[in-house]
């Protein structure tokens, strides 16, 4: 077995007992880097150097026998809209193509606090806006279990990169899906933790009220060690929480007997491909034989979700993308002849298509006149969303429902439908409304490709779906499996 | 004015909050500074970031609330006011619309011995943007701009008035009397000149008698008192000779062109923005309970109209003293400090009023920056008691005090100012006066009384006004 083919959990034991040096361990992924992004283009950005000199230094630690953290010397890679102290943060947009922040996200502190080797950016849809990472203004990220598919999106290169190995985990952001979806399309464990769980100070806004960063593994329980290492309050982040962050790898222990299980029929709708409908079915069917009751239920306004959503976020992101104007930082069109056409010209060319559609959809819902009709309307549909899934929870231990409708689509299917494309996110926009936590994770194939099943939880109850898809995972047979493309 | 007319006033008054950091970020507030100094990721919108919001500012703005007699919100929000200016980092400002902390308050002013209530309609927090400077007259024309965002996210309460003026007097009656609460509850500079307290005027005429309003006009750019009410002058004569003229107001923005002394349109209704206002999602609502309001109001000091029913009813002091001395905080605390250690009120009233605001204005000096302290004044007026020096004496040396910073005693002493009340040393100045002054001296003998006037001047002139004029009479009398 190869050093890159370890998990998180597996590499910490190695390294803590001195078994193999942070530098092997990192070589070993630059040099998978080396051979296989050229085929997967999950990097925007490689840190090589940083990331050796990162390593001697855990490593020397280590020889000193100094105690160290968690996930000293671990090497992995960013969504490149994470700000990274010096090192370039492009967002995947030619707005930022030159952007190097000089502060560092709280996370990205957080993980260098932890001894986290950092190998580089990873590629997204731009300022997070796409379900196939095809809207890169650089280049479209390929899914690892087939060169022609889109590894999903906005952040496809997390998780192609750890699909393909070419880092141990990673981190992404979700605002209606984009963790949990392209970890469905790679057949890798992704979380969208609980609102306000994870510190935003330093994640490049899209949608501000759902927003959230989340980690990438190739399994559950490595992914409950990053959750560990980055979640909790930040004074930096007033919508960071200040409540007790639990043990989330303790909570992985015991069983799953008498859990109460919610499946929400709306989440199997006729847009469900049936071989995806087939594979999660199963998935719940093993839950169900693990000792857990399941239930199904109603989610009555879940058809209202992605509509609300494409008010919400849009609405927001209008505003927060309204500050790349060419003044300070990041791409500005040398040609404008006054401020005014400096301004139109930079952001016309700086931005890509779906970013420009949905600032002009969201200018508009905020529009006077339009307000009242769109986003106060929205705010109160996403009120009744939020009370469809408290009531849930009143019965339920948690929600479980396919990540998303079909398996990963072929690149360039689905540029030219922006509709098609919103699909995609069905499932997964209604835990952003609600600010609830949730969790995508392999749960078989359909023609050769993942299908990922969904964990819905209460609010700061990441524990709970951490614990009920540990328990999955450790009863599947299918988790060996490599991806096809790469290997 | 025409007498057909009445006028309608309304102000909307930006206060800048002297705490030490920015709203949302632990910056500095200083003003001045090398251009892009006082900044951080935070206040210059880079990507990624996020507000926290200065509790200090809350403090502020609750105090300027329960100050204005308004009722202080139990639950308010910020949200963000979207525009695209260079000067405003995010392209859009973080501010209160729709819930404001403060509302509902109001303020009392005196125009010519007429005491009036005007109505605050609100006071809301939000942040200050930053400073273009132009390489040209204006943005539009400018070869190129440049850009300080030291200002930008300096903490401001914007407090807007309802439109009860009807005369620019009135209107700069309660700018005035604003300026003096907020000075007097600490909580803002005012300073006009630098930018720390700034206004705008909704202005609008209409026959006397109606009931609607006549269309507003908005005007901008008002920088001192005296703009304020010299804009508001040629702006209601403006609207009332197009109305007289058959013409119609535009409802538009127009700006104060202090050199022309007139007003110029900036951009009409129809041009005006959109400013998509909507709830600031990386702020959590604010919460204020009583216990937070109640720990302020404790913090509150004697307010102007407060203090000057203490100076009249205390001190005994006419209500136009009273008046002027309270409408600056500094000027009061120096008339207090005044009275720890010397007891006739009226005296410091004349010499604050006079000598002390004429030396002030002359060199441009706020009473803050005044050389002289309270006590140095003391000292001088105790001088003139004890008849070291006389009247006319005591405003030469007190204005060698003003520009040296040198106390009385020491300037009395070092110009050897003194004021001669031995009669010996006089008597033989007298002599000689009288000896080199035969005509006066005849006129007076001849019954002349006011002949004695220029032989007491020559006496004076002979001291270099030295001489105790009393003893001068005196003594001139006895030896005519």
């Amino acid at each position: 077995m190869e050093l890159y083919e370890y998990s998180v959990s597996a590499l910490k034991k190695m390294l803590q007992n001195k078994k193999v040096s942070s530098r092997e361990v990192t070589e070993a992924f630059l040099d998978r880097i080396e051979i296989i992004d050229g085929k997967v283009q999950a990097y925007i950005t490689k840190t090589a150097e940083e990331a050796l000199k990162k390593a001697d230094e855990i490593d020397s630690k280590r020889q000193k026998g100094e105690e160290l953290p968690s996930l000293a010397g671990i090497p992995m890679a960013l969504k490149d809209n994470l700000c990274t102290k010096d090192i370039k943060t492009t967002c995947a947009s030619k707005n930022l193509y030159n952007f190097k922040p000089p502060y560092s996200a709280t996370v990205v502190e957080k993980l260098e606090k932890n001894g986290a080797v950092m190998l580089g950016k990873l590629n997204m849809d731009e300022f997070a806006m796409g379900s196939s990472c095809e809207n890169s203004r650089f280049f479209s990220t390929r899914n690892p279990w087939d060169l022609e598919r889109v590894p999903g999106g906005s952040s496809g290169g997390s998780a192609a990169a750890v699909a393909a190995r070419e880092a141990s985990y990673t981190l992404g952001s979700d605002t209606g899906g984009s963790i949990r979806q392209p970890a469905s399309f790679c057949g890798v464990v992704g979380l969208k933790p609980t609102y306000g769980r994870v510190s935003r100070y330093g994640l490049v806004a899209f949608a501000s009220s759902l927003d959230q960063i989340g980690p990438f593994a190739n399994t559950v329980e490595d992914v409950a060690l990053v959750l560990q290492a980055i979640a909790g309050h930040d004074p930096m982040d007033s919508t960071s929480v200040d409540i007790p962050v639990p043990d989330y790898s303790e909570a992985l222990q015991g069983d799953i007997k008498g859990m109460k299980i919610g499946i929400p029929r709306e989440y199997f709708p006729d847009e469900l491909s049936s071989d995806v409908k087939d594979v999660v079915q199963k998935g719940i069917k093993k839950l169900e034989d693990l000792g857990a009751i399941v239930e199904e239920c109603s989610m009555p306004h879940t058809e209202y979700a992605l509509p609300t959503y494409y008010i919400v976020a849009p609405a927001e992101a209008s505003s927060n993308l309204a500050r790349y104007d060419g003044v300070r930082y990041g791409y500005r069109d040398k040609d404008a002849k006054n401020v005014l056409e400096m301004f139109m010209k930079t952001r016309n060319e700086g931005f890509g298509e779906e970013v420009k559609r949905r600032i002009m959809i969201g200018t508009y819902a905020l529009s006077s006149g339009y307000y009242d009709a769109y986003y106060l309307k929205a705010l109160k549909v996403r009120t009744l969303i939020r009370r469809d899934f408290e009531s849930a929870f009143e019965k339920y231990d948690c929600l479980v429902s396919p990540t998303s409708p079909s398996v990963a689509f072929k690149l360039g299917d689905r540029v030219d439908d922006p509709l098609a494309m919103y699909l995609s996110d069905l499932f997964t926009v209604p835990a952003n409304m609600a600010g609830i936590p949730a969790i995508s994770l392999p749960c078989g194939f359909s023609e050769g490709l993942p299908v990922g099943m969904q964990i819905m939880g209460k609010a700061f109850a990441e524990e709970t779906i951490l614990k009920v898809a540990h328990a999955f995972e450790k009863n599947s047979d299918f988790q060996g499996q490599k991806p096809r493309g790469v290997e | 004015m025409n007498q057909k007319y009445e006028t309608v006033i309304g102000l909307e008054v930006h206060s800048e909050l002297k705490t030490n950091s920015k709203i949302f970020c632990d910056c500095t507030t200083e003003f001045g500074g090398e251009p892009n100094t006082h900044t951080c990721p935070v206040c210059l919108g880079l990507p990624g970031v996020l507000p926290v919001l200065n509790k200090k500012v809350v403090d502020y703005a609750i105090k300027a609330g329960l100050a204005l007699n308004c009722e202080i919100a139990s639950f308010c929000k910020f949200d963000r006011k979207n525009y695209f200016y260079p000067d405003l980092p995010k392209a859009y400002q973080i501010s209160q619309y729709d819930l404001p902390i403060c509302k509902n308050g109001k303020l009392e002013i005196e125009v010519d011995g007429k005491k009036k209530t005007i109505g605050i309609t609100r006071i809301h927090m939000e942040e200050d943007a930053g400073k273009l400077i132009h390489q040209g007259d204006k943005i539009a024309e400018a070869e190129s701009s440049l850009v300080d965002y030291n200002r930008a996210g300096v903490p401001l309460i914007e407090i807007v008035s309802e439109p009860d003026m009807r005369s620019p007097e009135e209107a700069r009656a309660y700018m005035e009397m604003l300026k003096a609460i907020l000075q007097y509850i600490d909580v803002s500079d005012c300073k006009m000149q630098e930018g720390s307290l700034r206004c705008d005027a909704n202005v609008s005429v209409r026959p006397v008698g109606a009931k609607e309003f006549g269309t507003k006009t908005e005007i901008k750019n008002l920088n001192s008192f005296k703009a304020l009410q010299k804009a508001l002058e040629y702006e209601i004569e403006r609207q009332i000779e197009v109305l007289e003229d058959g013409g119609k107001i535009v409802q538009e923005t127009r700006s104060w062109d202090e050199s022309k002394g007139i007003t110029v349109s900036l951009r009409t209704k129809e041009e005006a923005h959109d400013y998509r206002y909507f709830p600031e999602p990386d702020l959590v609502p604010l919460k204020i309970d009583e216990e937070w309001i109640e720990k302020i109001r404790k913090t509150l000091p004697e307010l102007p109209n407060e203090r000057k029913k203490r100076l009249v009813e205390e001190y005994g002091l006419p209500e136009y003293d009273a008046g002027v001395i309270t409408s600056s905080k500094a000027l009061a605390d120096f008339f207090d400090k005044c009275l720890e250690s010397y007891d006739k009120p009226k005296i410091v009233s004349n010499w604050i009023m006079g000598e002390l605001s004429r030396l002030l204005n002359a060199n441009d000096l706020e009473v803050e920056d005044c050389p002289i302290e309270p006590q140095d004044l003391v000292e001088l007026l105790k001088l003139m008691d004890k008849g070291t020096i006389s009247g006319k004496i005591a405003k030469e040396v007190f204005e060698e005090m003003f520009a040296t910073g040198k106390k009385a005693g020491r300037v009395v002493k070092e110009k050897g100012l003194e004021q001669i009340s031995d009669a010996s040393e006089l008597e033989s100045i007298i002599e000689q006066v009288i000896a080199e002054n035969p005509k006066p001296v005849e006129d007076y003998r001849n019954g002349k009384e006011k002949a004695l006037g220029a032989l007491v001047g020559q006496v004076m002139k002979a001291t270099r006004g030295k001489a105790n004029p009393q003893l001068v009479n005196k003594i001139l009398k006895e030896k005519l």
